[in-house]
């Protein structure tokens, strides 16, 4: 093996002067990026679990007809903290977690450019999160969506403090996804291994690197509206207050240019995650490696031009539907022709149905389904029959959960030995599976019928209407499944860690760097590093060993 | 709370944009299916053949297929630009530009009920909406506090109201029936029970509603019904309703001048009823949450004289 230089920040930092058996403290002093990506992903659980126990209680107050178990006002900041839960402190810290850990690893460095901005990025985001629960001990949560709409979301109509809690909880957050998104930039263009050059980045680190661009564009216009939104509720400036001059559009035109771009930085990252995860488990390589790559910069591109399409029943006439509905549905193309990318990935394959596999295929299926619900609302007619209808809660989950999350379940599965060092087994894995795919589609599917037979969304309750009470009833059943199959994820999970086999360096026969090191590996990743002739640099490294031997 | 008169769905359209959209729908309908299936076809298909073999060889490194790459991209393509031409044909023939007409009738969303005013008239009732069927009508859309959005499945298109802006929509009902929708914008806490109902009629019976609702309040001058006008007048229930032809002229609350020809009240979400009227005013709060209207207290007796007075106003 050709050794390389490693490169990694020259400065000592704080972690190495700590010893690991210091438990608690050395967790939380931290800057190594593999102890901050777990972190990341514990915050992104401890938050599932809270958003997940809003989305039951929403079930059961929607389970029948004219129900009281909620009152109306506390309906509303349930289904808003859920929302705002889920997008922001679940799926956002489990994408950062995931980057943190893997994009070092997969590009031969031995950390992040920046480790203490690492470390500080993660606890303002967790302080953030906290902020934003605290508002249910301050008089109340944010109770307007989690898109907050003007007026709704002024004094007059909202007089908790919740709102305020929403736009500095959420400020803080963005400055932590910011921080890492620009860490993980200048880590990527400084610190990969020597020769491998951009285009011999693994799928996943291009992913990151173009959604990390995405997220330091998109996040301002969000940070300005909640700047907004703030002074308008604390100052009485009139930035969306209709009455002394202002105008709830813009609210809307800055929340979607930030909001669906958003969309897309939840995407991408299992775009990644999926490339990799097929290649392994099919022993090929991905098919059209530069089209999937810049498949994934056209639609960071075209994410900026498409936000109008969640304001197709404004009223903002047809001209500008007519340039938004065109952009909206040519990002669909590149988003959609991904699927058969990954179809032709596995096409003449050796498939390994493995958990982590599995996940990858069900999110063909659901992901297509979300995605092409997406493009009917694309369709400006469409969007005008479908749009705040359930029609929209089924697309944004097949969409959020059929597509990033099951995205992310791939990647749990497919990474868990390493960061672990223990195997998960297999059966309870499919157990894990079998139950989340029905429990999802039980609790989601139904909901389309729903929308289509005019149910609209964020109602607290419902008449008693042909066909409502029985379709509300099995979604809520689903979604009770979809809650267990979580709690045996986490005994799962807890299981293997404690008594699960050794995993070894390289289980799964893998391509990328991360598994030539130790599972887990040191708090120093590599000493050396093969020499990069390709996307699949470990799996070079061990033709070539393969081959030297036959050719001895 | 009762069973609606007619299915509520996008699928059951009942006027010329539903009709439209409605065949907008079936063609995309029709379109991704194909995909879906293919995608599910291909799937399974893949996963029986190239299920791994024990010791199987590392099979073939294929790395792109130029012509499969485009057709990846071109198939997609013309679908969606078949798609596009379809949408702006569509808009275009459902929502054309309005030069000043003058609308039928103007909609008002408020926290949350519906005004509903007719302009050229004196007409002003609220959430039963009458319209003419068969006729070509424009709606003119506003909202007084937050964002309301009109939504009748059956109709097509819903549009939002937006406090501060106007918005319009055109509708031309197929035949007269009654139909329902509901307010489809997040609107605060009781967004659920801001329901539409739409009665459509033959252009005949429809002019005879309207200048019947043109006319001011019968005058309280049966004994019975004084002592109620009056409890009206001093419990300021008149500072937030109007009732016509009366010294009531608020405009914080509906206007109840025709209350007792209404077959609904609270948005569409209960009968009109006298004792579903004595319930309400009696603890306005109990029936729907967080409504925009006191709870009084007032004594049985009063209560009921309100009520036979309200009931009165036909
Ligand atoms: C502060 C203003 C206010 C006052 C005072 C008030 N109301 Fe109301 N009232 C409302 C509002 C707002 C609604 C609409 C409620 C809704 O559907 O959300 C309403 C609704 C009603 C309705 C139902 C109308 C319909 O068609 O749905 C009746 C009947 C009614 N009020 C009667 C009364 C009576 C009788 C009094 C006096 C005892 C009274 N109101 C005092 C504001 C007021
Ligand atoms: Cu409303």
């Amino acid at each position: 093996m050709e050794t390389v230089n490693v490169p990694e920040p020259e400065e000592s930092l704080p972690s190495t002067s700590i010893s690991n058996d210091q438990g608690l403290l050395q967790w939380i002093s931290t800057v190594d990026h593999k102890q901050i990506g777990i972190l990341y992903l514990l915050m992104s659980v401890l938050f599932l679990l809270l958003g997940g126990v809003a989305a039951l209680l929403i079930r059961v107050q929607l389970s029948v007809p004219n129900n009281n178990f909620l009152s109306p006002e506390m309906y509303n900041q349930l289904f808003t903290m859920h929302g705002t839960t889920m997008v922001f402190l679940v799926m956002t810290p489990a994408i950062l977690g995931f980057s943190v850990y893997f994009v070092p690893l997969m590009i031969g460095a031995n950390d992040l450019a920046f480790p203490r901005m690492n470390a500080f990025s993660l606890w303002i985001g967790l302080f953030g999160g906290m902020l934003l629960y605290f508002s249910f001990l301050a008089g109340g949560a944010p109770d307007a969506g989690w898109f907050n709409y003007a007026p709704l979301n002024q004094r007059a109509y909202s007089q908790s403090s919740g709102i305020d809690y929403y736009c500095i909880g959420l400020l803080l957050v963005g400055i932590g996804t910011v921080g890492t998104s620009i860490n993980l930039i200048v880590t990527i263009i400084y610190y990969r291994a020597k020769g491998m050059s951009l285009r011999k980045l693994p799928v996943f680190v291009w992913m990151i690197l173009i959604n990390s661009f995405l997220i330091v564009a998109a996040f301002p216009p969000l940070n300005a509206a909640l700047s907004m939104l703030l002074l308008d509720r604390q100052l009485q400036t009139h930035f969306f207050n209709n009455t002394s001059g202002g105008s709830p559009i813009v609210w809307q035109h800055l929340f979607w240019s930030f909001g669906h771009p958003e969309v897309y930085i939840l995407i991408l990252p299992s775009f990644g995650i999926l490339s990799e995860v097929f290649q392994v488990y099919s022993r090929k390589p991905i098919f059209g490696y530069s089209f999937i790559v810049g498949s994934g910069i056209a639609i960071a591109l075209l994410a900026f031009g498409v936000w109008v399409h969640h304001m197709f029943a404004v009223g903002l006439g047809l001209t500008v539907y007519s340039y938004f509905a065109a952009s909206s549905m040519l990002i669909g193309v590149p988003t959609g022709v991904k699927v058969f990318n990954w179809l032709g990935t596995m096409w003449g394959g050796s498939l390994r149905f493995t958990t982590s596999m599995l996940f990858a295929m069900a999110f063909l299926v659901e992901f297509t389904i979300g995605g092409l619900s997406g493009v009917a609302f694309a369709i400006v007619p469409i969007d005008w029959q479908l749009t705040d209808s359930y029609f929209v809660v089924a697309h944004l989950h097949y969409v959020f959960v059929g597509g990033s999350l099951f995205g992310l379940m791939a990647g749990l599965f497919y990474w868990y030995p390493k960061m672990s060092g223990k195997m998960i087994s297999e059966k309870l894995g499919k157990w894990f599976f079998w139950l989340f795919v029905i429990g999802f589609n039980m609790t989601f599917f139904i909901q389309h019928i729903l929308g289509i037979k005019g149910m609209p969304r964020r109602v607290y309750t419902y008449p008693d209407l042909p066909g409502y009470t029985w379709m509300n009833m099995l979604s809520t059943i689903g979604g009770f499944l979809m809650s267990l199959s979580f709690l045996l994820l986490f005994y799962i999970l807890h299981k293997s860690y404690k008594i699960g086999k050794p995993a070894g360096n390289d289980p799964w026969d893998a391509y990328t760097l991360e598994w030539t090191v130790s599972s887990p590996p040191k708090i120093r990743n590599f000493t050396e590093l093969p020499p990069i002739y390709s996307y699949r640099a470990f799996r070079d490294l061990k033709e070539n060993a393969k081959n030297n031997k036959h050719g001895k | 709370m009762f069973k609606p008169v007619m299915d509520i769905s996008i699928f059951n359209p009942q006027s010329e944009s539903g009709w439209r959209l409605y065949h907008l729908d079936i063609y995309f309908i029709i379109a991704s299916s194909f995909i879906l299936l293919l995608v599910i076809g291909l799937l399974i298909y893949i996963a029986l053949k190239f299920r791994a073999k024990p010791n199987d060889a590392e099979p073939k490194q294929i790395k792109n297929n130029k012509l499969i790459e485009a057709l990846m991209i071109g198939i997609p393509f013309i679908m969606v630009s078949f798609f596009f031409y379809l949408t702006i044909k569509t808009m275009k023939e459902t929502e054309p530009i309005t030069h000043n007409e003058t609308p039928t009738v103007e909609i008002n969303g408020r926290q949350w009920w519906w005004q509903v005013s007719y302009p050229g008239t004196s007409v002003v009732t609220a959430n039963e909406i009458h319209l003419p069927a068969n006729k070509k009508v424009l709606l003119k859309l506003t909202a007084s506090d937050v964002i309301h959005d009109w939504w009748v499945p059956s109709f097509g298109p819903k549009m939002d109201m937006i406090p501060g802006l106007v918005n319009y929509l055109w509708l031309k009902i197929d035949k007269p029936g009654i139909y329902e929708g509901a307010c489809s914008e997040f609107c605060g806490k009781q967004h659920s029970k801001m329901r539409i109902r739409v009665i459509a009629q033959t252009q005949e019976n429809y002019q005879k509603w309207l200048t019947e609702n043109a006319k001011t309040a019968n005058i309280a001058i049966d004994s019975s019904l004084i002592k109620g006008a009056a409890i009206f007048q001093k419990a300021s229930c008149a500072g937030c309703h109007q009732i016509r032809g009366t010294m009531a002229n608020g405009n914080v609350g509906p206007d109840l001048t025709h209350l007792a020809s209404r077959q609904t009240i609270l948005s569409g979400t209960v009968k009109n009823t006298t004792e579903n009227l004595y319930r309400f005013i009696d603890n306005p709060n109990k029936i729907k949450p967080g409504v925009n209207m006191p709870r009084f207290f007032l004594q049985q007796d009063s209560l009921k004289a309100l009520v036979t007075y309200l009931h009165s106003l036909k």
